[in-house]
């Protein structure tokens, strides 16, 4: 048997030569881009885990919990957690206003849904700064506060859940909920127990990849959060300054831990993802 | 029918504020005093310099990162080989790494007194505030954007017409230039638009490893940080006005290119 873990044109067994689709060097192509993204990608952050623990078990753990490098981690995680649960209430209601309301303006509405994926952090924060900071057109500054913070947060991750949920509502049968409003349930109701379980497997998954980005989110925080030690220092403003201090075993500490995070929510959201798929079919 | 004008009037209220008022605010700050310094600023050879250098990564990066991407779903939808599942995981790890930790990882690896980096400064090559060192983080940061597009488009495909084109005799190279990448274009182009998109507006794990020398080690995202830290605004809008430019167009290759939502 050759590869075939598409469901496409079973290999005529007669023939095995032919049943190959292109042949890309076999073995070759594998190595390749095996060895790309392990020089890219897994030695620096295996060096990162390695230099973490380059004092010991009591260095690592000394790093992570100094009070400083304690209060980033708790406001980017605090953060984090609050910005999935908001995006998840008005991501949800976006992806829904996209697809079930009509009024003119709403593909323009669409589009730029995707422009803080496209728009550079930098950038982001500097809109965010015009707007909300020092000189702010509607006399609100929030500059140097864990507002700022939550907001930088909100405007990068907007498309997260947005984007997942939409295509699940397009797609679902509207059957089940006439059935719940002919039966006289409220709007709401037929939301909460028809509509609502369904965009869960989706709302998990776009809050799962939004919180992997804003627990290490750097660019748009750092110019409206100030990076106020124990106010708005966010993590990896953390890790930064560690760095220009140069302080790399610190640095690399708190660099694991986020990695740690990060990871977990991925893999959750990755075991969920199979599961309901499995649930489906 | 009310409960849906609220509703939109929630979605409308919310995205304004978040996104629609900032960005038209920064707009108007740009123009403010009319379109000189914003010419004066564009003239700015720290600008230009910028402008060339991150043009420059991106011209490095982008390509680097298309063929890994193509190869890459090549042998993870047409191969069976061992460790293959720890492989397609390890292609979205960038995903969850924040960009500081990148530019971290490569300080270690690259750096003057990590081992190798050490070796690298003996034999005259510098990484870390160098040229090399922004290449790498670039590549880091947007390696799984082509793959990801291909892999669901070439597992579509099947490998009926490429069976087709071996029985009429055709060589590997053949097949992959007149029937296998004319089938997977969208998805590679949708791929490269993402992968040129975040190359270019690529900052904190850049920024690490650039040691922000301005004139020489500065992307355009780091010159938006440069002009505004000395309080030089319109500098800093009009280099912000340049990426949110090429952000725009972005968008609009996105929207022809139709997303079929893999994000």
């Amino acid at each position: 048997m050759s590869a075939t873990s598409y469901p496409v044109a079973p290999p005529p067994a007669a023939a095995p030569p032919a049943s190959r689709g292109l042949s890309v060097g076999t073995p070759l192509t594998v190595g390749v881009v095996t060895a790309y993204l392990s020089v890219i990608v897994l030695i620096p952050l295996a060096a990162v885990a390695f230099r973490s623990t380059s004092e010991g078990w009591d260095g690592f753990w000394a790093s992570v919990t100094t009070p400083q490098a304690l209060a980033a981690l708790r406001l980017s995680l605090g953060a984090s957690l609050l910005v999935s649960l908001i995006n998840a209430v008005f991501g949800t209601l976006i992806a829904w206003v996209l697809v079930r309301d009509h009024f003119p303006g709403k593909d323009f509405m669409s589009a730029l849904i995707d422009l803080p994926f496209a728009l550079p952090t930098i950038v982001a924060g500097l809109t965010l700064i015009a707007m909300y900071g020092a000189r702010s057109p509607i006399g609100l500054n929030i500059a140097y506060t864990v507002a700022a913070v939550i907001l930088a947060l909100l405007f990068v991750t907007l498309p997260f859940v947005v984007r997942a949920v939409q295509p699940v509502l397009t797609e679902m049968d509207k059957e089940m909920e006439q059935a719940a409003t002919a039966l006289g349930a409220s709007g709401w109701t037929t939301f909460r127990l028809i509509v609502l379980p369904n965009l869960l497997p989706a709302i998990l998954a776009g809050i799962g990849l939004g919180f992997a980005r804003t627990i290490g989110e750097f660019g748009s925080v750092v110019l409206i959060s100030g990076n106020i030690p124990f106010e708005t220092e966010v993590a990896a403003v953390r890790i930064y300054s560690q760095v220009e201090n140069d302080n790399i075993t610190a640095a690399s500490a708190i660099a694991v831990v986020l990695l740690a995070l990060s990871l977990v929510v991925l893999l959750t959201i990755s075991l969920f993802e199979r599961r309901s798929r499995k649930h489906d079919q | 029918m009310t409960s849906n004008i609220a509703l939109r009037g929630v979605a409308v209220l919310y995205l304004g504020l978040l996104l629609i008022a900032p960005v038209a605010v920064m707009l108007g700050a740009t123009f403010a005093g009319g379109l000189g310094p914003v010419l004066e600023a564009l003239a700015r050879p720290a600008f230009l310099h910028a402008l060339k250098l991150t043009l420059l990564i991106a011209l490095i990066a982008v390509p680097l990162n298309t063929i890994f991407g193509i190869l890459f779903a090549l042998a993870v939808v047409r191969r069976e080989f061992k460790g293959k599942a720890l492989l397609t995981a390890l292609l979205d790890l960038p995903l969850g790494v924040s960009p500081v930790v990148v530019g971290l990882a490569l300080v270690i690896v690259y750096g003057r007194r990590g081992e190798f980096g050490g070796w690298l400064a003996d034999h005259g090559v510098r990484v870390i505030f160098a040229t090399p060192g922004m290449v790498l983080a670039t590549i880091f940061v947007c390696i799984p954007f082509v793959a990801r597009e291909v892999i669901p488009v070439l597992r579509e495909i099947g490998t009926e017409q490429e069976q087709a084109a071996r029985t009429l005799g055709a060589t590997d190279w053949q097949i992959f230039w007149m029937v296998t990448l004319p089938a997977i274009r969208t998805g590679v182009a949708f791929g490269v638009v993402l992968t040129t998109a975040r190359a270019l507006g690529e900052y904190g794990a850049v920024a690490m490893v650039s040691g922000k020398l301005s004139g020489r080690t500065e992307t355009l995202t780091i010159h938006v940080e440069e002009r505004f830290l000395n309080f030089d605004m319109v500098g800093a809008y009009t280099a912000s006005l340049v990426l949110a430019l090429l952000a725009l167009a972005t968008l609009f290759l996105m929207q022809r290119l139709k997303p079929r939502g893999s994000h």
